[in-house]
């Protein structure tokens, strides 16, 4: 019985009837031109039907190998449910096979006997197991034998599943060596099934990897328990009605119980051969994705052939659906493919594999850089042509995926040290990829915002650093994430970021970098931040973001000569205390060196008793945290600690972390307690661009973590002392850098007074020294500071001293508020007075 | 508890905060004004502003916060709210604005609409 449809008479927004569009295939390439299609109007243009051969909504078909080893249920990989196809207007015909295309009278013929009318076509096919010749394969009545399994459907999945869990099902034996089959090998074993794998290719994954590679695959394959043939081509299915083994070329035949065939995958190009279209290797279509000489027929994905490339990878079809999608809807009718790079980045047999470009050298001026660890089943290998990355391989460690693909992509430039091109060799953020990461992965950890958030703001206009900066509060926490960022935003802006002229700004609100700020300050005599606004702003405006950044800075410049308004200043150091969540303050007394003593401890403990404090604890700097202090109570904590301020709130010299050094313990070569505090006690609450935590260990052993500080010293044998600076252990992780190696502690307060201050005159704002060593360089530090090349010690020295000279302990402001109602409530926390009504 | 009209239309309120002089040119004090915690900010040219004083993200308090001739920044993740309109401008929900001035004895008078349960006392 053949049905016509009605040509359909809904008319929509505008009033011009629909077309039709028809979709043959709903895979992923299928669905997704349609979704594309959806996401430019395409239902307000269009009436839509698809034809799916199998009698399923649309699935993740790469998600399959999960599903075999049981990571994953098939009902997580669905991507769009039949409900979704209503939901759209979209009628879908699950479990129908279209037979025949007549082009001429624009109608598709499908096996339940259905005729299908099209304006505009879209073929979407697929493509299917490739079944190499072999003996045995098919039952005299002509289908596959029983327990033989191509892997490519849901249904080819689940099949191989149940078969796999009976009882008596315990061999194995996977027919390629590739993805695919390394794939099912894996899930398979997943269900204590042997299994071997038997490959024709010299080694395994060959499309993706030379043979070096492949060997060191090979080790974590069999590691798994899964044995290995390769160079081996499978002759012939062994069994009657069942599979009972396989027979290899020239070696001994392999028993099993069943078979699976991943020997690659071939294009479903029937319906097009039949229906007159052009086919060579698939269905031949032009830079539009139309097929070739047809007006109204396009086709998408593995079963295309565009520029004489067959693709299997997915990345290749969304990108070939979007053109499609903008020549079907006519959104841009420029959009062109090009065809696609591969670059492939995938865990296979739980091993990490990335691929693209040259496997090896192929020109004799070819650099091939190979780094391999076959007992942890890393394997690296990068090409290079010209300074350009032509090629590369990853095995088991992935980190530098995104950065490869990108320098593969765009020919970026490479490091002259081409080892940065396979590790990481310091720096910030240097080893997070942009493209490899998810949507949903959070960038800003501190103010949670997602990559898709970021790159909803650079697509919504914002395409300038800063802009999404300041749309999405990304890199407004503790910013260590800013050069992550930064990536991304460039990486959504394709590239095409807005050049920021406040990038260079020392602080947002004054068009200056640090140096003609800073001279601008020296020549216009200006003394307070007010000043700075008026002399120096746009229309003289304040800046409340720039505020703390230009006190930090007049203090350092000016010292005693500052004039301090207090309204320049972050609540932090407004009250000498650090903010928490709930608006109280935590309070930590001076504590030099982490050394403390009998009557100190007896009084913190009687002042946490006596203010009923809710916290007590140990910081990471070896000091003693009272938390949960309303702002009220600051004073008289001060009070009655009687202590001096330990500085845990500032954007300064924070604390000098030691060990207990040679007076007690066995292995201490240097008195690094004795140095540490009297570092401490000159450098206290000296400001600084960003904070800067200090250590002083008294051996190699670095009890104190002196590697990982803003400064570190190490007494090594031979009474000297080592100075390293730029180290981290926070939110990034750097090893400091050695400066100087120098005989005598006095030396070291020196050279860590005129780093601090070099620091202090050079850095930008917040930017920490394990971002400012690395950019001006240790070489030129140790010039500068070590060898006076410029001869601006004296000065450095000389300022410093200044700084040093004005110190003034913040807490006892505790008997003299400097501000009305300095230490008064700000928040619910208490009944504040309540005002009569006039 | 009472029932009568007056007590069911929003009244404007007037409230004297008392002196001027007890917030500092460019910071924030916090007031309670009819049950409600009120920041109030007196800029650099000696205007006031006041909004609600609880940072609607995350209950910050907005008193604490830097401010210039536009906006205030809440000091515990930096979102900024306009003090003309309360409007975020980093994406946060909105803050109450109030309506305020200085009377010729240098007090700080504050408008508030709702004064009807105060005004059946």
């Amino acid at each position: 019985m053949t049905s016509v449809m009605e040509r359909p008479q809904g008319r929509h927004l505008g009033g011009a009837p629909r077309r039709r569009l028809v979709v043959v295939g709903n895979g992923m390439a299928g669905a997704r031109a349609v979704e594309e299609i959806l996401a430019r109007g395409g239902v307000n243009q269009f009436t839509i039907t698809m034809f799916g051969d199998e009698p399923y909504g649309n699935y993740n078909r790469i998600m399959l190998s999960h599903v075999l080893s049981g990571e994953e249920s098939d009902a997580d990989i669905f991507l769009n449910s039949l409900s979704w196809y209503g939901e759209n207007s979209i009628t879908l015909h699950a479990g129908v096979r279209v037979d025949r295309i007549d082009k001429s009278t624009k109608h598709v013929f499908s096996n339940d006997g259905r005729v299908t009318p099209y304006d505009t076509l879209i073929i979407a096919t697929g493509s299917r197991s490739h079944m190499p010749p072999m003996d045995g394969l098919y039952t005299p009545a002509g289908s596959v034998k029983h327990g033989v399994f191509g892997f490519r459907t849901i249904d080819d999945t689940r099949r191989m599943v149940q078969h796999a869990q009976q009882e008596h099902h315990r061999r194995a034996v996977v027919i390629g060596g590739g993805l695919l089959g390394l794939e099912a090998a894996y899930g398979l074993k997943n269900h204590g099934i042997e299994v071997e794998v038997v490959h024709s290719g010299g080694h395994l994954m060959n499309a993706q990897m030379g043979p070096d590679g492949g060997a060191v695959l090979r080790m974590s394959v069999e590691a798994l328990g899964i044995r290995v043939h390769t160079n081996s081509r499978t002759t012939a299915v062994l069994g009657m009605d069942r599979v009972s083994g396989v027979s290899l070329r020239h070696r001994e035949d392999i028993a099993c119980d069943m078979v699976v065939v991943a020997a690659g995958i071939r294009p479903n190009v029937d319906l097009a051969v039949l229906s007159g279209l052009p086919v060579e290797r698939a269905i031949v279509v032009d830079d539009q994705l139309r097929v070739q000489d047809e007006d109204d027929i396009y086709a998408v994905g593995e079963c295309v052939q565009h520029r004489g490339e067959v693709y299997g990878l997915v990345a290749p079809l969304w990108e070939q659906a979007v053109v499609l999608a903008n020549h079907v809807t006519g959104a841009d009718t420029s959009s062109a493919y090009l065809g696609s790079r591969t670059a492939t980045k995938l865990k296979v047999a739980g091993v990490e594999v990335a691929s693209m470009g040259l496997h090896g050298p192929e020109l004799d001026t070819d650099e091939h850089i190979v780094f391999s660890e076959p007992s942890r089943g890393v394997f690296k290998s990068i090409v290079v042509r010209d300074n350009k990355m032509v090629g590369a391989t990853l095995l088991g460690d992935s980190r530098k995926v995104a950065y490869l693909t990108q320098a593969y992509d765009r020919g970026l430039p490479l490091p002259a040290e081409r080892i940065a091109l396979m590790f990481d060799v310091g720096g910030p953020g240097e080893d997070v990829g942009v493209a490899e990461l998810d949507d949903v992965a959070q960038v800003c950890n501190c103010n949670g915002v997602s990559k898709g958030a970021l790159v909803a703001a650079v697509k919504g206009g914002c395409t300038s650093v800063s802009g999404a900066m300041d749309a999405t509060r990304a890199g407004k926490g503790c910013g260590s994430c800013k050069l992550l960022v930064k990536q991304v935003v460039e990486w959504a802006a394709d590239f095409a970021v807005e050049e920021d002229p406040a990038a260079s700004y020392y602080v947002p609100g004054i068009p200056l970098d640090k140096p003609a700020l800073m001279a601008a300050i020296r020549k216009q005599g200006l003394r307070s931040v007010s000043q700075v606004f008026s002399a120096l702003a746009p229309g003289k405006a304040e800046d409340a973001k720039s505020k703390m950044g230009l006190a930090s800075l007049l203090k350092m410049m000016l010292a005693d000569q500052y004039i301090d308004e207090r309204d320049a200043r972050f609540i932090n150091d407004r009250v000498h205390a650090n903010i928490q969540r709930d608006g109280t303050f935590s309070v930590v007394p001076q504590m030099m060196g982490g050394v403390t003593s009998v009557q100190q401890l007896r009084r913190i403990a009687d002042v946490a008793e006596k203010h009923h404090v809710p916290l007590i604890k140990l910081t990471g700097g070896q000091r003693i945290d009272l938390l949960g202090i309303p702002k009220e109570d600051l004073p008289q904590v001060w009070a009655d600690l009687d202590m001096p301020s330990g500085y845990a709130y500032g954007k300064s010299f924070r604390t000098v972390k030691t060990c207990v050094g040679k007076d007690f313990c066995r292995y201490g070569t240097g008195d690094s307690t004795k140095l540490g505090i009297e570092i401490e006690s000159r450098f206290q609450g000296i400001e600084s661009p960003a904070k800067l935590k200090l250590a002083v260990s008294g051996c190699p052993r670095n009890c104190a973590e002196s590697l990982v500080k803003d400064v570190g010293v190490v007494a090594v044998e031979g009474g000297r002392w080592e100075l390293y600076v730029g180290g981290a252990a926070g939110a990034h992780i750097r090893k400091g850098d050695l400066l100087a190696t120098v005989d005598d502690p006095e030396e070291v307060k020196l050279l860590t007074g005129r780093f601090m201050q070099y620091y202090r005159e050079q850095a930008n704002w917040l930017e920490r020294t394990y971002a400012f060593v690395p950019r001006v360089g240790i070489e030129h530090l140790r010039a500068v500071i070590v060898e006076d090349s410029e001869g601006s010690a004296g000065r450095l020295d000389a300022a410093m001293q200044a700084s040093v000279d004005s110190y003034v302990d913040p807490w006892s402001e505790r008997d003299d508020p400097l501000t009305p109602g300095q230490f008064r409530t700000s928040l619910p926390l208490t009944v504040l007075p309540q005002v009569p009504v006039r | 508890m009472s029932a009568g009209p007056m007590s069911t239309r929003p009244m404007p309120a007037s409230h004297n905060l008392g002196p001027v002089d007890q917030i500092p040119f460019g910071e924030g004090r916090a007031f309670g004004v009819d049950g409600e915690q009120v920041a109030v900010f007196r800029l650099r040219d000696g205007s006031l502003r006041a909004l609600s004083a609880v940072c609607p993200h995350k209950g910050g308090p907005i008193a604490d916060g830097t401010i210039d001739r536009q906006v205030v920044m809440c000091p515990l993740h930096q979102h900024a709210f306009e003090l003309d309109t309360g409007c975020s401008t980093t994406g946060a929900e909105s803050l109450r604005t109030y309506d305020i001035q200085i009377d010729p004895a240098q007090n700080i008078i504050l408008q508030s609409i709702q004064g009807a349960g105060n005004y059946s006392a």
